[in-house]
């Protein structure tokens, strides 16, 4: 899931401007689940826009922003009370504004931050955190990710700032390195904490050329 | 001089930290490690420590080499990623810089721009990797050098107070691999433990700086026991410290950090001493600890 907040009103406000008429839409997915979205967030966000003098032209309530395809059909019901507005107010993740944006020709205002969550969690709601980082390490972690779980995405082992299983950045922030190394320890392979690991190649987080010419990644990224 | 060369001779070794000022008055603090010119053969200087924006470490160390002071040149991989810090090594070499630290780094939430990005693109193991494949002429692309840089004596530090022990023993080991040859620990006020870890490290035979950090009040010494990871003054020492009037408070301090540098001294192969702005007491801790 993709955790979102709500921006503060004010600055919602100021980046709208003088633009008067709005058009309201919020996601019914992740934003919902966060309550920065959904009839909530709609209810929430009009009464907010009304309050400092704006005209709400129509609000729509989509299930999934992030799906183009879903937002396209389900906008062009909507395509007259869009054209009355200046501008769209939209209660959802980064991935869902983008998504907006590029199927309507209209200027589109996020009202959500969206918060890190240390990386993509699964499709299911779970406790670990991947970065994509393109060379997977979890083979020799024990199964639990060195860049996500510690802080500094150390490889070789833990820094010297761990106290009680905790960051050195957070006391309440499990460290990363103390827990690879008692899941190690419990699996009989601490062994493969002895081999230096060599540095991550970060140009492994870029897209290839190769993937961008499948038609997978045209499908995922193309509309 | 290359700080491996005193090891070799047997001597027993002592370095004392510099902490680069925030601003531009540098004179002042290295006027201060005057006194300490004939008693301590070399200076780490601090590369922003503790996250805290200040004067460069690679600076600092070539004005101590301007007035005949060693210095220690400590990197951390917080701030630069791998360009800037194989560009650095090369500075270092050419500014005629011997002696290089390598560290992690503290992260820039515990520092004065918690908003910085950390950058951590190489950690210390990796650090040590990429200095020695410079020394052999070929940067981290593989690439050639012009020149190879001098050999640097490098350093690295452990932590022999953290829990768990093992897993800092075995970054400790890749470091040694790696091209460690020396190591400054974290502040030691539990010899026992001390004596326990040297014991667990002697396979590596590599020499070890005890970590001695100058108490200035019970507060702070309780300050680190909260805060600090891997740092524990125990009671006795506290209580010691805390039944003398505040005026023989210094005295006392100084005479508790002599105590444990003699009590060091026979486990280790020199003491590494963090003052935190009490440059001016080291001279005389170190005649009380009978230097
Ligand atoms: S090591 Fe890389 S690919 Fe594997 S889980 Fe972590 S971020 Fe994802
Ligand atoms: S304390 Fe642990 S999790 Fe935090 S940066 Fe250090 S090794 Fe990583």
């Amino acid at each position: 899931m993709l955790f979102t907040q709500n921006k503060p009103i004010e600055e919602v406000l100021e980046s709208l401007g003088t633009e008067k008429n709005i058009f309201l839409l919020a996601c019914n997915g992740c934003a919902e689940a966060c309550g920065t979205g959904g009839e909530k967030g709609l209810s929430e966000m009009g009464a907010e826009l009304e309050k400092a003098g704006k005209k709400i032209t129509g609000t729509c309530l989509v299930d999934f922003l992030c799906n183009k395809v879903l937002v396209t059909t389900r906008l062009s019901r909507e395509m007259d009370k869009i054209q009355q507005a200046n501008s769209i107010v939209v209660l959802t993740c980064g991935i869902g504004v983008q998504a907006v944006s590029a199927v309507v020709d209209k200027v589109v205002h996020p009202a959500d931050n969206t918060v890190s969550l240390g990386g993509l969690a699964g499709l299911w709601p779970s406790d670990e955190r991947c970065q994509a980082c393109g060379d997977c390490a979890l083979d020799y972690t024990g199964g639990i990710c060195p860049v996500t779980s510690c802080t500094k995405g150390l490889l070789n082992g833990p820094c010297g700032g761990a106290a009680d299983g905790k960051c050195e950045i957070d006391s309440e922030k499990d460290c990363g390195w103390i827990k690879i190394y008692e899941r190690l320890e419990k699996v009989g392979r601490l062994e493969n904490l002895k081999k230096i690991r060599t540095p991550r190649d970060h140009s492994k987080m870029l897209p290839s050329e190769q993937l961008r010419k499948t038609s997978f990644y045209d499908i995922e990224t193309k509309t | 001089m290359k700080l491996i060369e005193r090891f070799e001779q047997g001597k027993f070794v002592i370095t004392c930290e510099v902490g680069p000022p925030k601003g531009i008055e540098i004179e002042k603090v290295i006027d201060e490690l005057e006194a300490l010119r004939s008693k301590v053969d070399a200076f780490n200087v601090t590369d922003l420590q503790s996250s805290v924006m200040r004067v460069g470490s690679l600076a600092t160390c070539r004005l101590l080499k301007d007035r005949n002071l060693e210095p220690i040149c400590q990197l951390t991989c917080r701030d630069r990623n791998r360009l800037g810090l194989q560009s650095d090594v090369l500075s270092a070499a050419v500014l005629g810089i011997k002696n290089l630290l390598c560290l992690t780094g503290d992260h820039p939430k515990l520092g004065d721009h918690p908003e910085a990005m950390p950058v951590f693109d190489l950690d210390s193991v990796q650090l040590l990797s990429a200095i020695k494949a410079l020394m052999d002429g070929k940067d981290m692309g593989g690439n050639d050098l012009e020149g190879r840089p001098p050999d640097f004596c490098l350093g690295a530090v452990v932590n022999p107070g953290a829990e768990p022990l093992e897993p800092q023993i075995m970054k400790m080991e890749k470091k040694v691999e790696a091209g460690a040859e020396f190591f400054q620990t974290q502040a030691v006020y539990e010899v026992d433990k001390f004596a326990a870890f040297i014991e667990k490290v002697k396979h590596l035979k590599v020499p070890v700086m005890a970590g001695i950090v100058l108490l200035k009040s019970p507060a702070m010494a309780r300050f680190m026991n909260a805060n600090v990871a891997g740092i524990y003054v125990p009671d006795q020492i506290i209580n010691e410290l805390a039944g003398v009037a505040k005026e023989k408070r210094v005295e006392k301090s100084l005479e508790i950090s002599a105590r444990l540098i003699r009590e060091l001294k026979g486990l280790c192969q020199g003491i590494h001493i963090m003052s935190l702005g009490w440059e001016r007491h080291i001279p005389a801790v170190l005649e009380m600890a009978g230097f």
